[in-house]
């Protein structure tokens, strides 16, 4: 099972290589991972999208806290939240396919935000199903390029209050 | 005020830590450190190599429950640590090491004796620092100290930059540590203890298997008042030796690999295992689908990674396993209702089972009539000889299980091994460590001949310092443990276990200026360590025993526990 875990930490040298280690070093499996300051620069938050089993994941969380740095671990799973990651794809410009690209950029909310003679870059973002949509339409079109972030992920606000 | 450096910061921090003794070994980039230590009351223990200092310190907590304190140089003075380190790790120790480090306009530029050693041992520590500025020196040594020794203990590390050391400053008065992402909880849970009180009462059968954590939180006192209540037998892993006393009828010794057949046979057949700061390691759960079948388990541990990682836990209690103990006594005390007497004797029978797996395979060995020295029979007299009273360190091997199932610990932290990480070479740093603690205590480390080779540089640190520790090694002439492995798993193809270049041990000693004794014959062990009880000296004692005896009973690895070699 696929879970997003977000990790509140000491911003402090070589923090990430400890959560990176932890993961090597006990065999867990990392699919993508982010990390950035908050509003208060002394604390960052981690999101890690991870794979295993519900054993595999409560020692992952478990582990993740142990470490002396970090302050919270929040498996999303148990929240309704909401994420988001973004591509960056270049894509051929060609006579016969430009406007198909550009409807299908259209459909995912997609932004051109460089053009060239020959390309032209396009932003996705979305749930990570949606940018793996869009990806998998744009490929028969000729993608030269994909760069990737991984998932950001924030709980969904409390609806009654 | 008056500005202090960063070598007298450091040493008045230590002082204010509760620290006495040092053990370490110079180089350069902590020349300035030892230049104030040589005009500090503290005392400095120097090993002849930074392993062995970091053994040492290990040793030096294990027996007094303190932090235990090494000093080494950057570069390759740190890295001869890292061993060190990660043995303390694997076993929970509380130390604190600090490296000194090339200055930080140097950092990074592969100067000179300069390694990443906070890279290096991130794995092997419960944390570590590399001080990067004057203003974070006495906090960063606060919290170093402050975590090695709270929660699940273990070493931390601090590298300490040249420059760091020599700078000025003004010494920061001491303030409250505010650690929010570091809080270990303690405290266990009252829904949770009254659970496990209630599945206690329910059990016919339960077992306590009991670790180190116990021995690290002392609790052993707790576990003795729970035993007696309620007449639960105890049995203890590597780590636990000495949690409770091995001489009680309730004991029923070490369990796992080589544990004895009714502490297997009992975890096989309980109704209820309660696990007291254990960690179900794979040398003590055998094949994990096999393991306590029969039982629900209570695990008590202060770590909650520790808790459901290999075996399934029905009631977990996280806290420091003292307070959790006292406060099922605590429970066992108030309710009403609950007529001891009665729990006591519904356990009646089920210890009857466990006298009667007792008796039909004791922890025993063979003697024969050829005179040759079997390697139990020198525990056993080191046991008899010493009243029991003695902090035994061990080597790594079939010396450690030997040490381990004849030797009858009946108190807490004088039992000294590398239980963890198995690190050959351990127990005579370990050895040292513990006499400084306790300068009038016999302490002896029994040891393998391959195993003493490996920090034998250590015996010119006891002479030195006057620390008259026994070495107790049971030549077998063999890498013996892996020999046995070799025998029963690989036809006896006994490849690279032969040590087929042994030193003379008794004139090694002789060269060191201790003294060195020597017995091939079964009838000579008793008066060598008599002799070597009543000298005032190192003494190392060379046991010729017969070469290819073994370890029984055995688990042989992923095997179901039951499933035991047995002599
Ligand atoms: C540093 C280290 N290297 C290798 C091993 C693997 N090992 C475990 S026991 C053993 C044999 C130890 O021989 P010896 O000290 O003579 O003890 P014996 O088993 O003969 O009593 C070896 C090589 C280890 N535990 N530690
Ligand atoms: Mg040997």
């Amino acid at each position: 099972m696929k879970h997003t875990i977000s990790v509140q930490l000491r911003n402090n040298p070589g923090v990430l290589s400890r959560v990176t280690g932890l993961f090597s070093g006990r065999g867990f499996n990392i699919e993508s991972l982010c990390v950035a300051e908050t509003m208060d620069c002394e604390i960052s938050v981690l999101t890690i999208v991870s794979r295993g089993d519900a054993a595999v994941i409560e020692q992952i969380t478990k582990q993740l806290h142990k470490l002396i740095d970090v302050i919270k671990v929040t498996d999303m799973a148990e929240f309704p939240y909401v994420e988001r990651e973004m591509v960056l794809l270049r894509m051929k410009a060609m006579e016969n396919t430009r406007a198909e690209v550009l409807r299908i950029a259209d459909i995912f909310r997609a932004k051109v935000i460089d053009v060239s003679a020959k390309t032209f870059t396009i932003e996705v973002t979305g749930s990570s199903s949606k940018v793996n949509a869009c990806i998998e339409l744009l490929r028969p079109l000729g993608i030269k390029e994909i760069v990737r972030t991984g998932t950001v992920a924030m709980a969904r606000a409390p609806k009654n209050k | 005020m008056k500005k202090v450096t960063g070598a007298e910061a450091i040493i008045k921090l230590l002082k204010e830590e509760g620290v006495s003794t040092i053990f370490g070994y110079p180089g350069g980039a902590i020349t300035d450190l030892y230049d104030a230590l040589m005009d500090a009351d503290l005392k400095n223990i120097i090993a002849r190599h930074e392993q062995g200092a970091v053994h040492a310190a290990d040793g030096y907590a294990r027996v007094t429950g303190d932090v235990g304190v090494a000093l080494l140089t950057s570069g390759p003075g740190a890295t001869n640590g890292v061993t060190g380190i990660a043995t303390a790790y694997c076993d929970s120790i509380p130390i604190v090491v600090l490296t000194g480090q090339v200055p930080r306009a140097l950092i990074g530029n592969d100067a000179f004796q300069e390694v990443d050693i906070v890279g290096i041992t991130r794995p092997c520590t419960k944390h570590n620092y590399l001080v990067s500025s004057i203003e974070e020196l006495v906090p960063t040594l606060r919290e170093a100290f402050h975590i090695a020794r709270s929660g699940r203990p273990g070493p931390v590390l601090v590298d300490l930059p040249k420059d760091i050391i020599t700078a000025k400053f003004d010494y920061p008065a001491k303030k409250a540590m505010v650690m929010p992402s570091y809080q270990p909880n303690i405290e266990p849970h009252p829904r949770q203890v009254e659970k496990a009180c209630k599945a206690i009462i329910k059990a016919k059968c339960p077992v306590l298997y009991v670790g180190g954590g116990v021995i690290l939180a002392n609790a052993q006192d707790d576990l003795i008042e729970l035993t007696r209540k309620l007449n639960i037998p105890v049995t203890m892993t590597l780590m636990g030796l000495g949690a409770f006393p091995g001489t009680d009828p309730l004991s029923m010794g070490m369990l796992g690999m080589h544990g004895s057949f009714c502490a297997n046979m009992a975890v096989a057949e309980c109704d209820l295992l309660i696990a007291v700061g254990a960690r179900f390691d794979d040398r003590v759960t055998g094949k994990l689908s096999d393991f306590a079948t029969r039982a629900k388990v209570i695990h008590i541990d202060i770590d909650p990674t520790s808790i459901s990682k290999n075996v399934r836990v029905d009631i977990p209690i996280v806290a420091d396993c003292r307070n959790a103990l006292k406060a099922i006594n605590q429970w066992f005390n108030t309710q009403s209702g609950i007529n001891l007497e009665e729990e006591r004797a519904c356990h009646q029978p089920w210890f009857e089972m466990i006298q009667k797996w007792t008796e039909q395979h004791p922890m025993t060995w063979h003697d024969d009539e050829s005179g040759i020295i079997k390697p139990q029979y020198v525990v056993e007299k080191l046991n008899e000889l010493t009243g029991g009273d003695a902090i035994i360190t061990t080597e790594v091997g079939q010396n450690q299980m030997w040490a381990a199932q004849f030797f009858k610990f009946n108190k807490a932290r004088h039992f000294v091994t590398s239980g963890g990480l198995g690190t050959m070479g351990f127990g005579l740093p370990a050895a040292i460590g513990a006499q400084c603690a306790f300068p009038e205590k016999t302490v002896i480390d029994i040891a393998g001949d391959g195993s003493i080779q490996m920090n034998i540089q250590e015996l010119a640190t006891a002479r030195q310092y006057h620390l008259p520790i026994k070495i107790a090694i049971l030549n077998n002439n063999y890498l013996g443990m892996v020999r046995q492995w070799q025998e029963l798993f690989y036809n006896r193809r006994y490849f690279a276990t032969p040590m087929e270049v042994l030193p003379d041990f008794v004139d090694l000693a002789k060269a060191y200026g201790a003294v060195g004794l020597r017995a091939t014959k079964k009838s000579e062990v008793e008066s060598v360590i008599k002799e070597a009880l009543s000298t005032d000296n190192v003494v190392l004692m060379d046991f010729r025993i017969a070469r290819e005896e073994n370890v029984y009973p055995m688990v042989p690895a992923g095997k179901a526990t039951t499933e035991m070699l047995l002599v």
